[in-house]
């Protein structure tokens, strides 16, 4: 690969570009737009490299370091490429009252995946994470972005299934 | 007496629109608010006893009154919804059933305030409720109710959304503060107060959600008559969020001073399984102290009544637990909490959270020496009220509570060598 072709993959599009900008008007100051800015870069590349890193320290004009510590500090944040569907378990006390360990050794028997692991075809990532704010509904998971609520291993096999 | 303030929209048909807020009364308030002089909005929500629905249960009248009256610099508000005290969900519920009720608050709340840019910071696992009220902020900007000239008073008000990334520290006011300028999530010293010197070191409101969501119906109906509302010093109606070994787990508003009993029973149907009757609740989200049932079942859901029982209202997460739940593992689960989710600022908060947790744990699951103990409640001592933040405190509350009130159990765990029960909750 190029120079140019590795440095266009860790940059944000112009359409990323332009919607930070719009949204720079809104701030008084650039540094303002670390998490916007970390968050298109995560969109639009599914996790966020230390090239990219550059990217966004250059764009905000702050220094490399303020974003690599903001990127590690953050949980959502991925600097490594995480599995296609990121199973985020809630393992917090009302999930636990309601079963989330059950959830969780289901998915590892079923995946062969311990949490933080990631599927060999890379299809599935299993993370355990702390109260989704959701809990009238556990136990809680999220896939990406998406709740499942009141999960039990029946339905959150049908989810898995239901993935394209 | 009104029952119900938040709440009353949540279920109608399309209640996170603009069109339905309206047809149900909304977007009046604003415009009688736009009619007073700001210094006579702060007065009214003072004289409503409104206070902060974040933890800290702070009068908000009395927050606004602290912004320097003499300032030349912006003013902001910044509006809590990161919401992510374990046990809490209310919030949720409010921006994705009732956006509109969130943003008449922030339009009444900005002019008291004379701030004429507000952020709402809302915590990144929202992703689908970040969406929703984008929607509702897009419909009150094409409907001039926000923007440059909110409706023709050639007063500006902007309303951006910044959606964090996973940090429960994020929620504590000056690390929101910090989020937003940019950088790690690491709460300030203070003084200064966020009033004085905060978002990029100018005046600055912190309020929660649903603190913000009851402004517009105290503009509209008055503050004594939401005073009239509740027991005492805790005024209005509360939005509680149950979960755990209940029936109908859930969010339910009430006037403040309900019976623990009555919201269990009434609104939640009870517990789950009758064969296995309430064993503790925590009241206010998971960083405040336990309750027996026997305490539980003897208190009024209120700021006075819950303090007199050794723990607080905090953010109104009631996690209930029945009879044949393990304490030392549930206690477990919460240090692990407080330790992922210390920032390691300070020594004692690092250090404690992460050495209390595994000392927990090893009860928990065999190792334990008998001594333990008594170390765990050293490092307590060097944690409470040793920070820069109250995460520290936090951590220490429960884990004291569940101490004092479960004791035996951690005894019992210590000389058998770890639990002994094969699941250390019952599952139905
Ligand atoms: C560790 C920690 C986490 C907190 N998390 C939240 C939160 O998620 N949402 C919230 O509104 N307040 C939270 N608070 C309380 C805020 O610091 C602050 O008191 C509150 O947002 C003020 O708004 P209020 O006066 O309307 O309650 C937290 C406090 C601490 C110490
Ligand atoms: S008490 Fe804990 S969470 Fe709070 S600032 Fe210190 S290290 Fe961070
Ligand atoms: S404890 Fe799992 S969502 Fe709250």
């Amino acid at each position: 690969m190029s120079e140019s072709t590795t440095q266009q993959g860790v940059q944000l599009s112009e359409a990323a570009r332009a919607e930070l900008e719009k949204l720079a008007k809104r701030y008084p100051t650039r540094e303002a737009l670390m998490l916007p800015a970390l968050w298109m870069v995560q969109r639009e590349q599914g996790w966020i490299s230390h090239d990219a890193m550059e990217h966004v320290a250059d764009v905000l004009g702050v220094s490399p370091v303020r974003v690599y510590a903001v990127v590690s500090f953050y949980h959502m944040f991925h600097d490594k490429p995480p599995g296609k569907y990121n199973i985020q378990v809630c393992h917090t006390l009302s999930c636990s009252l309601m079963g989330a360990e059950r959830i969780l050794s289901h998915l590892k028997d079923k995946l062969g995946i311990s949490a933080k692991e990631i599927t060999e075809d890379g299809r599935f990532m299993i993370q355990r994470v702390e109260c989704l704010g959701a809990c009238e509904h556990a136990p809680v998971c999220q896939i990406n972005d998406d709740f499942v609520f009141d999960l039990t291993p029946e339905l959150l096999d049908a989810k898995l299934e239901e993935l394209p | 007496m009104t029952q119900r303030i938040l709440s009353v929209n949540f279920d109608t048909e399309n209640s996170h629109t603009l069109a339905a807020y309206e047809r149900n009364g909304g977007y009046t308030a604003f415009r009688k608010a736009l009619r007073m002089q700001p210094a006579e909005v702060v007065e009214e929500v003072k004289k409503s006893g409104l206070r902060g629905r974040g933890g800290a249960g702070f009068p908000a009248g009395v927050k606004w009154g602290f912004i320097p009256k003499d300032t030349d610099r912006p003013i902001y508000l910044c509006v809590n919804a990161d919401e992510s005290e374990p046990g809490t969900f209310k919030d949720r519920y409010i921006m994705d059933r009732d956006p509109h009720m969130l943003i008449e608050g922030i339009i009444i709340t900005c002019w008291a305030i004379r701030s004429s840019d507000c952020y709402i910071y809302i915590r990144g696992e929202y992703d689908a409720t970040r969406k929703v009220l984008q929607a509702a902020l897009d419909e009150a900007y094409a409907k001039g109710y926000l923007g440059k000239d909110v409706a023709g008073s050639g007063w500006r008000l902007d309303v951006t959304i910044h959606k964090g990334a996973g940090a429960y520290i994020c929620g504590e006011e000056t690390g929101l503060l910090e989020s937003l300028e940019g950088k790690k999530g690491y709460p300030r010293i203070k003084p200064p107060f966020p009033a004085v010197v905060g978002l990029f070191q100018c005046p600055t409101i912190i309020n929660n959600v649903e603190t913000i969501a009851s402004v517009p119906w105290i503009l509209e109906n008055g503050g004594e008559a939401y005073a009239a509302i509740g027991v005492g010093k805790s005024t209005g109606t509360k939005l509680w969020c149950v979960s755990g070994h209940v029936k109908r787990p859930g969010v339910y508003e009430t006037p403040l001073g309900i019976p623990f009993r009555e919201l269990l029973e009434d609104y939640c149907g009870g517990m789950r399984n009758p064969d296995r009757p309430l064993k503790a609740v925590i009241p206010g989200g998971s960083s405040v102290p336990v309750l027996t049932a026997e305490e539980a079942l003897g208190v009024n859901m209120d700021y006075e009544s819950l303090g007199e029982k050794g723990t607080m209202l905090g953010s109104a997460g009631c996690i209930v637990m029945e009879e044949g739940t393990c304490m030392v593992w549930a206690l477990a689960t919460l240090t692990r909490f407080y330790a992922d989710e210390s920032c390691g600022q300070c020594t004692p908060c690092r250090e404690g959270t992460g050495w209390v947790n595994d000392i927990i744990w090893r009860i928990e699951r065999g190792g334990a020496k008998p001594d333990e103990i008594a170390l765990v409640q050293n490092l307590c001592d060097n944690m409470m009220g040793k920070t820069i933040c109250v995460l520290a405190d936090a951590c220490v509350m429960p884990v004291r509570s569940f101490f004092k009130k479960f004791r035996n159990e951690f005894d019992a765990h210590i000389e058998n060598g770890g639990c002994t029960q094969a699941q250390p909750v019952a599952l139905a």
